[in-house]
């Protein structure tokens, strides 16, 4: 966790650096935006796009409840700066759906109550539908570990588990990946 | 995080010029890369660098195998290197090491060359509430030896600092006698994995022979029929999603029923990815029986010095060469 943080860095912090201008393709659409260098692509989503979909658990890459796809490949948003991600075409839970129509994944989120307090979701899903397009999502075994990057506090994991089966189902098993 | 300011360069001569220095907490300009273990680090202020140099989309991530054997781009991320096809065939130890590391996500931004620079999961480097590690402030003592210490190296270790390298690749990499191709301003040269990484001795804060103004630009593995027959066993603590306590990766070219040549480097017991060249030349000739096994691996236990939590590593280091031999022994 970030904890402790020392006087002197606390205030050599608030000496801000020159911000930088960058361009980030979200959900299919360009954003052009000036910021400090240090913001993470999860507070530029979350603290300037105002996508907060996208949870921060930890803030170091341990949890999984920022992960989002950047060219169709799951990721912790986290661990990125934002300014070193221009040009990459990033997909967050908002940009999931089609209008009102569900993935597949969250509906069975839904069906399968997937979930108690809904902090780790976003992040579960996002990691589940890459882990279903990637083609780990052959056996509850294999779900398991290539979703062991996503945390569960309230450990709704059984059904996790089990929605990801069903969509991957759903979706046609797409193997071999 | 500390303010900092981040250069973007347009090619890698201008990134070299900015002199950044990875593997060494004093360096006042460092790399990023995949930034999953930097962006951590600046996080909870353990790295404070005036200037971070990217270095996203200015070096090589091809994944080349021929005749001379196998090239990584440094810029390969783990995920691609594990899934590629001809690294699964021809070096599995290679894959297995990278699919038991870290998690999906982290796989698909982390690059090779980061990999091999992570810095040590000691949680007293990790946490600036203590004052003393000599890894992250030189001179200010070590809060590991005396303290917390399960976690910590029974190899190669110093009075000034006890801790591991956690980079599972490597470990297979120091078995199959890869080397580093590093560039600077002033030209490339190739140094063997295995004397990349320093002994901490004396000054624990620079962890590397990386220069001012050097970076890794390929990894390069010879061929050899043992990269086959191989194995990576890693010990932790869950199933899967966590660093090794101890992992043993073993190559081996089998005569009949017997070991020809043995390669085997040990994680999570060294200073830096350790290999045990006096257990390889005992089971030269040996059978993949428990009992000579046995014999052989207690060679690695000599000079191995433990620090009270982590005492169990010179035993569990052992049975973890004995089992792996034997499954890669196993494999046809
Ligand atoms: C939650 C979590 C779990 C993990 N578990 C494991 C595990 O089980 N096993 C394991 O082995 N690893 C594990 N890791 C560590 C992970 O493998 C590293 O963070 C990753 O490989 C670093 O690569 P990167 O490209 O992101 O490097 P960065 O974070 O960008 O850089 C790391 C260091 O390397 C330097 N650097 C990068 N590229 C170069 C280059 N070409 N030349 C010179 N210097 C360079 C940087 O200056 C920096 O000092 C884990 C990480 C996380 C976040
Ligand atoms: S073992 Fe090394 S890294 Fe850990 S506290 Fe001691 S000096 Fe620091
Ligand atoms: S907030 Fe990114 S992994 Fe926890
Ligand atoms: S539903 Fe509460 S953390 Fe997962």
């Amino acid at each position: 966790m970030p904890g402790f943080i020392p006087e002197a860095a606390a205030q050599a912090a608030d000496a801000r650096p020159a911000p930088l201008d960058l361009v980030l393709r979200v959900n299919g659409t360009e954003h052009r935006l000036t910021l400090d260098p240090r913001t993470t692509l999860l507070d530029a989503l979350r603290e300037h796009l105002h996508l907060t979909g996208s949870k921060k658990g930890c803030g170091l890459g341990q949890c999984g409840a920022c992960t989002v796809r950047m060219d169709g490949k799951g990721v912790k948003s986290c661990l990125s700066l934002a300014a070193l991600v221009e040009g990459r075409e990033i997909t967050t839970i908002e940009g999931l759906a089609q209008g009102d129509q569900l993935h597949p994944l969250q509906a069975a989120f839904i069906e399968r109550d997937a979930f108690q307090c809904g902090y780790c979701t976003s992040g579960q899903i996002m990691a589940g539908v890459a882990c279903i397009a990637e083609g780990h999502a052959g056996s509850p075994q294999e779900i398991r570990d290539w979703m062991s990057g996503n945390l569960c506090r309230c450990g709704a994991y059984d059904h996790i588990v089990a929605a990801i089966q069903d969509a991957a189902g759903a979706t046609g098993p797409a193997r071999g990946g | 995080m500390h303010p900092f300011t981040l250069d973007r360069p347009r090619d890698l001569a201008a990134a070299l010029a900015l002199r950044a220095q990875a593997g060494r907490n004093d360096a006042p300009a460092e790399y990023i890369a995949g930034g999953t273990d930097m962006v951590q680090l600046l996080q909870e202020y353990v790295r404070q660098p005036e200037r971070l140099v990217s270095l996203a989309g200015l070096l090589d991530n091809r994944i080349e195998i021929g005749p001379q054997g196998l090239r990584l781009g440094v810029a390969a991320t783990m995920a691609e290197v594990a899934a590629d096809p001809a690294v699964v065939e021809q070096f599995p130890l290679i894959s297995e090491a990278l699919l038991n590391s870290a998690s999906p996500q982290v796989r698909n931004q982390a690059t090779m060359g980061g990999n091999l620079l992570q810095r040590t999961r000691c949680p007293y480097f990790r946490d600036v509430g203590y004052a003393a590690c000599n890894k992250r402030a030189p001179g200010s003592g070590c809060a590991a030896i005396g303290g917390e210490n399960r976690w910590h190296a029974v190899l190669g270790t110093s009075d000034d600092c006890i801790a591991t390298n956690p980079s599972d690749l490597a470990v297979a990499l120091v078995a199959l006698d890869a080397a580093v191709e590093i560039r600077g301003a002033g030209g490339s040269r190739s140094l063997p994995l295995v004397d990349f990484h320093r002994l901490p001795a004396a000054t624990p804060h620079i962890e590397t022979v990386l220069e001012p103004g050097e970076v890794i630009a390929a990894i390069t593995v010879p061929a050899s029929s043992a990269a086959r027959r191989s194995h990576y066993l890693k010990v932790r603590d869950r199933a899967s999603f966590e660093f090794a306590v101890v992992s043993a990766a073993v190559a081996l070219e089998m005569d009949g029923a017997r070991i020809r040549q043995a390669r085997i480097a040990l994680g999570g017991v060294g200073t830096k990815p350790w290999r045990v060249p006096r257990v390889e030349a005992a089971l030269a000739g040996a059978s993949l029986e428990p009992q000579s096994l046995r014999q052989a691996a207690a060679l690695a236990a000599e000079n191995a010095h433990g620090r009270g939590h982590n005492d169990f590593k010179i035993e569990l280091m052992q049975r973890a060469i004995v089992r792996a031999v034997e499954i890669a022994g196993a494999r046809a």
